[in-house]
């Protein structure tokens, strides 16, 4: 069953504590005023290759970053711009990563989405889908051999995902090694085109927890504070050693798989059910209800303010130059191949 | 009319499915949608349930080819990326290539492989794959540089007998243009001389054709008069067309977009080196990929990939000598 909280938006803040509406809200709106803003820049001819974004994510996938502390890992996806915020990835990295910038983590080798900080806990996705579930595995029972306490690792899927090998074999792995993971599958109803009859013939694919012989919480992942509770939840249960915890999310993509697509194949019915609520929309409702119009309202202002402020920065710094790219893959030297004209 | 690569991909495949009932498409959003790069737009309608969507799940789906073949059908499977074929690496070398040589039962599948560096595509959608599935026995391995090969050769590989590895090149899908489909066709697994000269022999394939022949021009300028030969299939290896190419020039650079260690440019080299040893002039040379992951931005992509400007330096190298 997916956990629903209706009303938890409208109770009020406390002194003194962490207003947990306050946070998830702006981490949802600093993730989608950047996306807009990605999508510009790449309407704009600013930015090579390929954004992708995660409007209407950013409930799930916010929350699952604010669960996690310091010391934790989190291994995203395509679309976990909240998620990265929310777990303290600094907004320069994305658009370092997008705009080649030669300061970025990823020095302009890698870009978009393929960014991450391995010293930061933010592990480097790949693009193979479900490769991550193993790779946090790994770092999960490394932390274990070392005698390390009380890290969780959270990683994160689209459904799609779940068909890959990948997923199946990493996800079991954890389960068999009680590992301190936390999965949380995006279940928005399609993989690219493909929808979700074409991926998969289960009716929920939190009811695939139980074959795994791990936890499983279903979640309405357009309810901005059900997901904040589902993945405290999850990741808290993870973190006293209930082993794997898998959290499946069922939302809509409100943009294209990529901002080339337009989306056309998603069914108007869907769009317009529950499923496709926006949640930024959810949470600005609930925001007024509680009588913080002007907050909310501060807040966009300010994610504006640090969105301009980044894309200023990072456009005046230097892009890779390949004169001074050292052209090595391994650190051990003397390895790389050199040919003629090279 | 023009007819671009992709046309060229697209329609071998329409008239295979016309030509052939036992022919099917199988792969990620090539149905209704048509494909990520549209290679199989209007497909799905045309010839319903043979152009099917399937999981992410390229294990499997390399797997439920390889049976189908099995069991007298010709599946296509298309990657949405041919990096992502590495997931269905154990099905295609290991079941596939395998299958004629333990049985005497032939395993006839395409595996369609959107290949190739574009600009910003980084690390995970660039790469060229032929260097690992002609390493195994049991492949064959084409890598189509024109428009007319595009549909010619695909139609080829349907009708052979073995695996084959299908690999386009992403970067001609759109901008390589013809006025027509071709009538007829270079005959199979022989390589083609797409430009002659008398000086130096420069061998390659797939995108890596259309930057030899540039750097060709920008010789010939120069006074130098280069040959470009096009293998088309680099499994098996049209070692003939190779060695008769540098009998005539002496000198021999073999160019491959991808990586420098092993692959078609190191065969290429190694066989003329050992079978035609005394037709060189110079010692053969070869240039590839640098010999790190393929970068994203574009600055670093461009010097990373062999261009025209590079090849015209290593023919120039080679000449020189
Ligand atoms: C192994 C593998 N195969 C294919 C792809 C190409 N691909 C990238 S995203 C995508 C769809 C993913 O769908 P889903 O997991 O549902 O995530 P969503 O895009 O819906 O967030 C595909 C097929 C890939 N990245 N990895
Ligand atoms: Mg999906």
């Amino acid at each position: 069953m997916a956990i629903r909280v209706a009303g938890a938006l409208e109770s009020k803040p406390k002194k003194g504590v962490v207003d947990p509406i306050e946070l998830l809200g702006r981490t949802i709106l600093r993730a989608r005023v950047l996306e807009d803003k990605l999508g510009n820049l790449y309407r704009a001819g600013r930015i090579v290759g390929g954004v992708y974004l995660g409007k209407g994510q950013e409930a799930l996938s916010g929350a699952g970053g604010l669960a996690l502390r310091k010391g934790d890992i989190f291994a995203p996806l395509i679309r976990d711009m909240a998620g990265r915020l929310g777990f303290g990835e600094p907004m320069v990295d994305a658009l370092r990563a997008y705009l080649g910038s030669r300061l970025g983590p990823m020095k302009g080798r890698d870009g978009n989405i393929h960014r991450g900080d391995i010293t930061r806990g933010i592990l480097p996705m790949i693009s193979h889908l479900g490769a991550m579930v193993s790779t946090v595995a790994g770092v999960l029972v490394a932390k274990r051999m070392k005698g390390e306490k009380g890290r969780v690792g959270l990683t994160c899927a689209g459904d799609g995902a779940t068909s890959t090998g990948s997923f199946h074999e990493g996800l079991n792995l954890a389960a068999v090694e009680k590992l301190p993971l936390v999965v949380v599958v995006a279940d928005n109803g399609y993989a690219y085109s493909t929808p979700r009859e074409r991926q998969f013939a289960c009716e929920d694919l939190v009811d695939r927890a139980k074959g795994y012989g791990v936890e499983g919480h279903g979640v309405d992942g357009t309810d901005p504070m059900a997901c904040w509770k589902v993945l405290q939840h999850a990741v808290e249960r993870a973190r006293e050693g209930a082993g794997p915890q898998l959290v499946v999310g069922k939302l809509l993509r409100l943009c294209g798989h990529g901002e080339h697509d337009d989306g056309s194949y998603v069914e108007k019915k869907i769009k317009s059910s529950e499923r496709g609520r926006d949640c930024l929309k959810v949470m600005e409702e609930g925001i007024k209800k509680r009588g913080q119009e002007k907050e909310w309202q501060g807040w966009r202002e300010e994610a504006q303010r640090e969105v301009e402020e980044a894309v200023a920065k990072v456009s005046a710094e230097p892009v890779p130059d390949p004169f001074e790219e050292d052209w090595r893959a391994t650190q051990s030297d003397g390895m790389a191949e050199v040919m003629v004209a090279s | 009319m023009s007819v671009t690569y992709l046309d060229a991909i697209r329609s071998a495949q329409e008239k295979a499915l016309r030509d052939d009932p036992r022919v099917f498409i199988y792969g990620q959003d090539v149905g209704k949608f048509g494909g990520a790069f549209k290679a199989t737009k209007n497909l799905a309608e045309k010839f319903p349930g043979r152009v099917v969507d399937s999981p992410i799940s390229e294990d499997a789906m390399v797997g439920m080819a390889v049976g189908a073949a099995m069991e007298g059908m010709r599946p296509i499977v298309e990657m949405q990326f041919a990096d992502f074929s590495t997931v269905g690496l154990n099905q295609m070398l290991n079941h596939a290539a395998t299958t004629f040589w333990r049985t005497g039962k032939p395993c006839p599948m395409v595996l369609r492989l959107p290949s190739g560096g574009t600009p910003g595509s980084g690390p995970f959608h660039s790469q060229s794959m032929e260097a690992i599935y002609s390493h195994y026995p049991g492949i064959v391995v084409m890598t189509p540089a024109t428009v007319e090969d595009a549909y010619t050769m695909l139609l080829e590989a349907i009708e052979l007998p073995d695996p084959v590895v299908f690999c386009e090149h992403k970067l001609l899908y759109y901008h390589l243009k013809s006025e027509a489909l071709p009538e007829s066709a270079v005959p199979a697994f022989r390589a083609r001389v797409v430009r002659t000269g008398r000086d130096i022999t420069c061998v390659t394939y797939s995108a890596m054709v259309h930057e030899a022949v540039a750097a060709a021009e920008e010789l010939a300028e120069e006074g130098y008069e280069v040959e470009v030969v096009d293998l088309r299939t680099v499994k098996p290896l049209d070692t003939d067309t190779v060695l008769a190419s540098v009998a005539r020039t002496g000198r021999l650079l073999a160019v491959g977009e991808s990586w420098p260690w092993g692959g078609a440019s190191a065969e290429v080299v190694a066989r003329v080196a050992s079978e035609g040893f005394e037709l060189l002039d110079a010692p053969p040379k070869r240039l590839n990929a640098k010999d790190t992951p393929i970068p994203y931005h574009p600055n670093l992509w461009a010097a990373h990939r062999p261009t025209a400007v590079r090849i015209a330096a290593g023919l120039r190298e080679v000449l020189r000598y």
